[in-house]
């Protein structure tokens, strides 16, 4: 209150016999003016998208800008708000799967997981989710770093003015989700993990293309390396760029491969594991650069981490040829088994012969799960994985009835995003670029 | 340990109390400690790697003159099937347009006139539409068809020139009538009931239900 003293141009006071009155004035425009134009520098503001290739989606990035120095940069978010996570509270647990899917859309795979291991916590079933259900979730979700990372490196380098390593990342991203589309029908958002299990097993002759593509991957991830690490030209426009050291991660909030490259070895599948990842062979590729250079490398090491991730689950699924996919309890599994004939996929004749010609219980499951869906006991969970770009949270609420309560992910983007600021200001305008690409926002996780 | 990470240990950033499980990723953490630029004779490896690509074989595919077969899992369009004497399997139990999580399907049945059946048993679907503008492939629908009426097939070019089109009515989802089969409605082959026809122990048309389809 000391500051308001009578000679205050904008909030002057005098006293009546009331007690003091202010009274507040609008500053003088005049004054206003001639300061600006007494100012030397230049100050511009840039607005940089939402339709600005180079910020990976709908990002508005505000800039203050002095020359080619950025002062000043604030997000600009909610371009692709598609109300997903109020849409499932309308939805069945299991439609709910089609929606989350759709958050994340690099990452389909990583919000389906999270949300059913959630599910079936409410549930109490974690125990019994199938062993081959989880390890097929496992490899699913590793192929799916690979092509998310992919995605990330390639636009990436492209944002930055290499063309080749985007194309050479596509190619390879490309075999990736016809491996996707071979087990689940569907190259992005496949719902392919359902609360109890996933939707389908393998089809015949699945492992072999696993095998093949993963030595094709190997191979052709060669290009990359070839084409960026230690050259002297990627370097220069990455190495030092978006500096956020372990201080300002932890601040912000920041996991994923920045955390990782500022040092700590922050990897929810080591540290707290889920789906059996405790059981997997692998490492955590750390670095302390802190710059776009070193998030880089990580991704691109973590890119083989993934890949003897999936040999080892490869490995596991091959013993486990027509294990179950689902678990046993019919009052959750949905009641699906897909066969394909030649009049495309469907319930295979086999199931339809038990339900409506010979097992009046099993139609009537089938016709309330359909319908109605399973009740989930009342509480709430909150269950965290490791998706490319860092911990991706679900906390779900159920009030116990056959609709989701309330469902809210913690999209590592969305946290991610808050350090542009801090990587950006003070640096190029040019860098903005790199720093974005190398947090690596999902516009549809953030807004979700 | 990296450096990094013992100076801000000690600043108390890290919780030192309960790590939630910071150790046991810190055993399997691998330090990228080579971050030198290359030699100039790596780098030029580079060029070789774009020179090379030159001679590969091309990856892209002269669509639409070259089609790529999809996976047989693929979700394409919808269809729905008939039973070998050439009713329809749909019953209009709307099942399916329960399950869509995109509100896609809209299914009206009907009763079946005796011996002038769409369907075996008592309903038939009437009206059929899957709103391809709402649907998103998801394949739920084709998982709750309790008697494999819907089916999913390869078939992806679905574009249009007016949204209205994109709304499939029955005429446009239903299977061909093939080769032995005879247009509904029809009565049902002598001597079963529905339950018969769900075992698959009806295999094709008996002569009482009407004139065969034979193109
Ligand atoms: S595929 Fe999914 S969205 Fe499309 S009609 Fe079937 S259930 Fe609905
Ligand atoms: S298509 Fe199948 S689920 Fe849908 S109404 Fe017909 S019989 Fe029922």
């Amino acid at each position: 209150m000391s500051t308001f003293t009578e000679f205050d141009p904008y909030a002057s006071f005098r006293e009546t016999t009331e007690g003091r009155v202010y009274s507040v004035t609008g500053g003088d425009w005049d004054s206003l003016s001639t300061e600006i134009g007494s100012t030397k520098e230049e100050r511009v503001v840039v607005n940089m998208g939402p339709q600005h290739p180079s910020t990976h989606g709908v990002l508005r990035l505000v800039l203050e800008l002095e020359g080619e120095t950025v002062t000043e940069t604030r997000c600009g978010i909610g371009y692709l708000h598609t109300g997903i996570e109020k849409n499932t509270e309308f939805r069945t647990w299991t439609q709910g799967v089609t929606f989350v899917t759709r958050m994340d859309y690099l990452s389909p795979l990583f919000n389906e997981t999270v949300f059913c291991l959630g599910v079936e916590k409410l549930l109490g079933i974690t125990a019994d989710v199938p062993e081959k259900a989880t390890i097929l979730r496992v490899l699913m979700m590793e192929f799916n770093r690979i092509s998310s990372h992919m995605v990330a490196l390639g636009t990436g380098a492209l944002e930055l003015g290499a063309l080749s390593p985007m194309i050479f990342a596509f190619r390879e991203r490309e075999k990736v989700l016809d491996v996707f589309e071979m087990i689940s029908g569907l190259r992005m958002n496949m719902a392919y993990v359902r609360p109890g299990g996933v939707a389908q097993d393998l089809p015949e002759g699945g492992l072999e293309k696993i095998r093949e593509t993963v030595s094709q991957l190997r191979k052709n991830f060669k290009d990359n390396e070839k084409l960026l690490i230690g050259n002297s030209i990627w370097m220069k426009r990455t190495v030092g760029i978006g500096y956020l050291d372990l201080a300002g991660c932890t601040t912000l909030g920041i996991t994923g491969p920045v955390l990782r490259a500022a040092g700590l070895p922050w990897d929810l599948r080591k540290a707290q594991p889920y789906c059996g990842y405790e059981t997997y062979q692998f490492d955590v590729p750390t670095t302390d650069t802190c710059d776009v250079y070193g998030r880089f490398l990580i991704r691109m090491q973590e890119l083989e981490q993934s890949l003897r991730i999936i040999e080892q689950c490869v490995d596991r699924l091959e013993k486990l040829s027509g294990a179950p996919v689902m678990v046993a309890d019919k009052k959750i599994a949905w009641p699906a088994q897909l066969s394909i004939g030649a009049d495309g996929m469907g319930n295979s004749l086999a199931h339809i012969r038990e339900i409506m010609g010979q097992s009046m219980e099993a139609l009537i499951h089938h016709f309330k799960l359909v319908t109605e869906g399973f009740r989930v006991p009342a509480g709430q969970v909150y269950t965290t994985i490791e998706s490319p770009r860092g911990e991706l949270g679900a906390h779900i609420v159920s009030d116990g009835g056959t609709r989701p309560y309330r469902v809210h992910f913690r999209d590592p983007s969305f946290n991610n995003l808050q350090s542009t600021a801090a990587m950006c200001e003070g640096g190029q305008i040019a860098d903005v670029i790199a720093a974005v690409a190398s947090i690596d926002p999902v516009m549809g996780g953030v807004d979700r | 340990m990296t450096k990094n990470f013992e100076d801000h240990d000690s600043n108390n950033l890290i919780p030192r109390n309960d790590e939630f499980g910071l150790s046991k990723a810190e055993q399997d953490s691998k330090f990228i400690a080579d971050q030198a630029p290359a030699p100039l004779l790596k780098q030029l490896l580079g060029f070789w790697v774009t020179f090379k690509s030159m001679f590969k074989k091309v990856n892209t595919v002269q669509y639409p003159e070259v089609k790529e077969p999809t996976a047989p899992r693929f979700h394409g369009r919808h269809q729905l099937n008939r039973h070998p004497d050439g009713l329809e399997k749909c019953i209009g139990c709307e099942l399916c347009a329960w399950a869509c999580p995109a509100d896609a399907i809209y299914v009206e049945g009907a009763d079946n006139k005796p011996n002038e059946n769409y369907s075996p048993g008592e309903r038939y679907g009437k009206v059929y539409q899957i709103n391809y503008l709402r649907c998103i492939f998801c394949g739920l629908c084709i998982e709750a068809c309790p008697t494999r009426a819907l089916t999913m097939t390869n078939e992806y070019e679905l574009a249009d020139d007016q949204r209205g089109k994109l709304i499939f009515e029955k005429e446009d989802l239903l299977a061909p009538l093939r080769n032995g089969m005879v247009k509904p409605p029809h009565p049902m082959y002598p001597n079963t009931t529905d339950e018969n026809y769900y075992r698959g122990e009806v295999t094709s048309a008996h002569p009482s239900q009407g004139t065969v389809n034979n193109d």
